[in-house]
């Protein structure tokens, strides 16, 4: 880093009447110490987070793109895609209403237990995944609550997609909602009363004046709760019964093939995986860059 | 909400009937490959003997571990299992098969054997020859919790039957399985994994294994890295299959079911249990080029432990003999 | 469309939209039955050991390790993210550098990233034979495989929470008052610690906690670089699940509903402490034109 790239001089807005170098010389630090900060700060990211990522393509193409396309188009790896689409298109939409709903009572309204309805949304983020499976082993599995009753029914949740379902939908569940209530309480009612007074009925007050203002912070929402719904392994892993071809999703089907001396194909399915995150993280981007007004304060660069 | 679940449920249902039959096997981690390819064979014969088609998904993990998916409600219509001990639980604990599941099919329901070896890296650089090698200390030994792995245990029964041997009276005896898992760097939940480290990870000095997981990895893997020793005196490994019987009357696939454990005596059957490193019941059928990857040594049995169930129940549950030496291992000198 | 209409009716109690018993009747009815009422079974399923079962399995050697084993690491690694994402929120709201969209956008990996991919990733760097673990082997330090992995692990997916956490409090901090603080003679490190640092103190304390928090329950990442040996590198989410191997379910569930029970604990001070942070922010965010009493009293 050297005088030519340091920009840090620009920043803050120069004013004509004041001296610029001593301004900046009270608010920031010694060019060195900049240098090694940003040294510091961008090897240990680069360590911990993109040597990693670097990692999973290498070992992935370390064969050749022949093997890498074989493990790709194996029909197990394209049922275990295909599960994980289905997995999160169920998934998502559900914890989107809920999200939308949950934000629409808590930004828009005063009510007893607000506090405590904020962080029961949030549970989910500490619990731990394998409980998150673990509980629903309770209930439905054969020998869980439900479980002699489903057995009778011929129900099957545990092992089967629903359980992934909804295991994946636990995990997931705060997303959309925590995404949107700071967004929407930021906001206030004031357009949606404006609306109302002039005669708007609420689905339609809803529809024109809060979607729109709320679009891009849901879609935010949505992208991260569909990273982690493809991506969700220990809770899954509990429930799944991994059965090939038919309860086996993405992450668990890397397990299935790192434990199978298959690291080639183990790493190329982990590839994709890894290239979703990176999709998910140029959105993202492209959402901050662009919205990030309409998103929370917190989201906004 | 909950009615939405359901209507999931049953739409997942007649997608897992629409494909014909439809057999689930749930086995353990080693036996992947060679039910892959035995289930292609039987799909074969199947069709030829019946005309109808059928479609045999796999399900495969730590056998503690598939044993219990089934006592939950995995709709397994067999189990391949690594021990009589996982069905048994299954037995007793969901009553979907009968206590003397064992009788049901030839040879006590084992249609393949195996036993416990040692991998070791190329050129055997520790000198490990016998189980004794295992416990000197600042051997790495590699071998899974006997716990969750059915592997695990007839290594722990094979070592115990080495010691019990050469050495006088159960305190010994203790102290020689108390030495060797205090040499254990990682104990990993499956035999799988711990083949993994081993090979993988490149940690430990020897890998107490399945026979057929050895030879699998020594096959498998790029040549010239491991060699495989064989101890003077090991187990009896007998990997057991059932029919769960409730949930395949269930699915109305007990004939099928029946039919395909019962093929795996079949010359067919023993012929593709040699070709992925399974000691075949009736060699007669199989491969000899097969057979010559399998060295004769002297095996002790089950049968000496006092059966499954005896030495489940002595070794292996809460607070049995295992969990006292790992108690002891623990507090006494720092595990590495 | 915000500035459509003026709000002709601003006085209006908040309670006038539409729509409140709807969704607030749908989201308590889902919450209750994906989160609530299962929660709720697993707590069942404990007490049905009785408060003597319960402590039992508490008390059991290998559970108490594993369990101080999860707290332990997650409470490491979150104390170096506390140091390096401070480190990184710092230089990512303070100065520019070429490629810096590039690696804030790399910040939320962990994040994104499915934690299976992350533990094989980490694994494979980090093993004997990884591309870093090769050079920290011979100087006697395993990761892979050892605690220390395991907080390698929860560093990688705690990171983003504590930078994310700090980066607007950061950005929002003003910089008249180091401007003040400077004027007045104090050094930029006295600025640092005494004018900045206590200001950003609550966020950092939140996302340390959120990083501790996601650290206690993590599974996926861990068991590849774990080495899960008993008492030693065993984490508690993986005990539940062997413990469900071995059948038992109320020992499951007495883990499950002790690591639960300090999460929630640790969830509940968290959201106090974010809702004590907010209001001190936009106290001090409504007057920013006002100098600040202290400086005000001392002149400049």
């Amino acid at each position: 880093m050297n005088q030519a790239t340091d920009h840090s001089l620009l920043d803050p807005p120069q004013l004509p009447f004041e001296p610029l170098l001593q301004r900046n010389a009270v608010v920031t630090e010694q060019p060195w110490v900049r240098w090694l900060l940003t040294a510091a700060a961008l090897v240990f990211l680069g360590f911990f987070l993109l040597l990693p990522l670097v990692g999973v393509f290498t070992e992935a193409l370390r064969h050749g793109l022949g093997v890498y396309w074989q493990a790709l188009t194996d029909s197990d790896a394209l049922d275990a895609v295909r599960l994980t689409l289905l997995v999160a298109a169920i998934a998502v939409p559900l914890n989107l209403v809920f999200g939308v709903a949950a934000a629409w009572a808590i930004a828009k309204f005063e009510f007893r237990g607000k506090t405590l309805l904020t962080t029961l949304i949030d549970l989910p983020f500490s619990v731990s995944p394998v409980v998150a499976g673990l509980i629903y082993v309770l209930l439905f599995g054969a020998q869980g609550w439900f479980g002699p009753w489903l057995i009778a029914h011929d129900l099957q949740i545990i092992f089967a997609v629903p359980g992934i379902v909804l295991a994946t939908v636990f995990v997931t569940f705060p997303f959309i909602a925590r995404e949107l209530i700071p967004l929407m309480q930021e906001q206030g009612n004031d357009d949606e009363m404006a609306a109302l007074s002039l005669g708007a009925n609420g689905w339609q007050c809803f529809r024109y004046v809060t979607l729109p203002n709320i679009k891009w912070g849901l879609l935010y929402g949505v992208l991260l709760c569909n990273a982690r719904a493809m991506g969700e392994f220990g809770a899954v892993s509990v429930v799944s019964g991994h059965i090939r071809g038919e309860t086996n999703t993405m992450p668990l089907h890397v397990e299935i093939l790192y434990n199978e001396y298959n690291f080639a194909a183990a790493f190329a399915v982990a590839s994709l995986l890894a290239g979703l995150a990176l999709v998910t993280l140029v959105l993202k981007s492209i959402l901050e860059a662009r919205h990030g007004g309409e998103l929370s304060t917190s989201r906004r660069h | 909400m909950f009615r939405k679940f359901l209507l999931f449920a049953t739409l997942a249902l007649p997608l897992a009937a629409q494909a014909g039959v439809e057999l689930l096997n749930v086995s353990y981690d080693p036996t992947y490959k060679l039910y892959k390819e035995y289930n292609r064979a039987f799909a074969e014969y199947w069709q030829e003997q019946t005309g109808v088609a059928v479609t045999i998904k796999q399900s495969h993990g730590g056998s503690g571990k598939q044993a219990r998916a089934v006592i939950d409600g995995l709709r397994a219509d067999v189990v391949t299992l690594a021990l009589a001990s996982d069905i048994d639980a299954i037995a007793a604990r969901s009553g979907k098969l009968s206590a003397d599941w064992q009788t049901r099919l030839p040879n006590h329901s084992v249609p393949y054997t195996s036993t416990i070896v040692f991998l070791v890296r190329k050129g055997n650089p520790r000198q490990i020859r016998d189980w004794d090698d295992l416990v000197r200390p600042g051997v790495a030994v590699i071998t899974p919790n006997p716990k969750t792995s059915g592997g695990a245990r007839w290594n722990y029964l094979a070592a115990w039957a080495y010691a019990k041997k050469h050495l006088e009276g159960e305190a010994a005896v203790r102290d020689f399985i108390a030495r060797l898992y205090r040499n254990v760097p990682v104990l990993d939940t499956g035999a799988r994994g711990s083949t993994t480290t081993f090979t993988q990870r490149g940690i430990g000095d020897v890998l107490v294994s399945w026979e057929s997981e050895a030879l699998l990895a020594l096959h498998e893997l790029p040549p010239g890295q491991f060699e495989i020793v064989t101890p003077s005196l090991s187990i009896l490994a007998e990997p057991p299959v059932a029919v769960v019987e409730s949930n395949a009357a269930r699915h109305g696939t007990s004939a099928i079911a029946r039919a395909y454990l019962e093929y795996l005596y079949s010359p067919v059957g023993q012929r593709l249990a040699a070709r992925h490193y399974y000691r075949p019941v009736a060699p007669a059928h199989a491969d000899p080029a097969d057979l010559a990857r399998f060295p004769q040594l002297e095996l002790a049995t089950v049968a000496e432990f006092g059966g499954w169930q005896q030495a489940q129940q002595t070794h292996f549950a809460e607070g049995g003999v295992f969990d006292q030496i790992l108690a002891a291992a623990s507090s006494g000198v720092a595990i590495p | 469309m915000r500035s459509v209409v003026a709000p002709p009716a601003a006085g209006r109690p908040r309670s006038a939209l539409p729509g409140f018993g709807l969704s607030l009747g749908f989201a308590i009815t889902y919450l209750s039955l994906i989160v609530l009422i299962p929660l709720a079974g697993v707590f069942t399923k404990a007490a049905g050991l009785g408060w003597d079962g319960l402590w039992q399995v508490l008390g059991e050697p290998r559970v108490l390790s594993a369990l101080k084993l999860s707290f332990g690491t997650a409470f490491v690694a979150a104390c170096v993210n506390a140091v390096f994402g401070t480190l990184v929120a710092w230089v990512f709201v303070r100065y520019e550098f070429p490629g810096k969209r590039l690696f804030d956008a790399t910040i939320d990996l962990p994040f994104a990233l499915p934690t299976a991919v992350a533990g094989i990733a980490l694994t494979a760097l980090y093993a004997g034979n990884g591309w870093i673990g090769q050079w920290l082997e011979p100087a006697g330090i395993k990761i892979a495989f050892t605690p220390l992995g395991i907080v390698v692990a929860l560093t990688f997916v705690g990171l983003p929470f504590v930078v994310r956490t700090l980066e607007p409090v950061l950005r929002d901090a003003e910089k008249e008052l180091e401007e003040a603080a400077a004027s007045l003679g104090a050094t930029r490190w006295q600025t640092v610690t005494r004018v900045i640092l206590p200001a950003v103190l609550p966020a950092l304390v939140t996302g340390f906690a959120l990083a501790f928090a996601r650290g206690v329950g993590e599974y996926g990442s861990v068991i590849f670089i774990a080495g899960n040996l008993p008492q030693v590198s065993e984490i508690a989410p993986l005990l539940i699940i062997i413990k469900l191997e071995e059948l038992n379910y109320g020992g499951a569930a007495a883990v499950a509903v002790a690591m639960l029970v300090i999460s929630f604990t640790l969830l509940l001070a968290i959201n106090t402490l974010q809702a004590w942070s907010n209001r001190h922010r936009q106290r001090s965010r409504a007057a920013p034109a006002l100098p600040h009493p202290v400086l005000q009293g001392e002149g400049s």
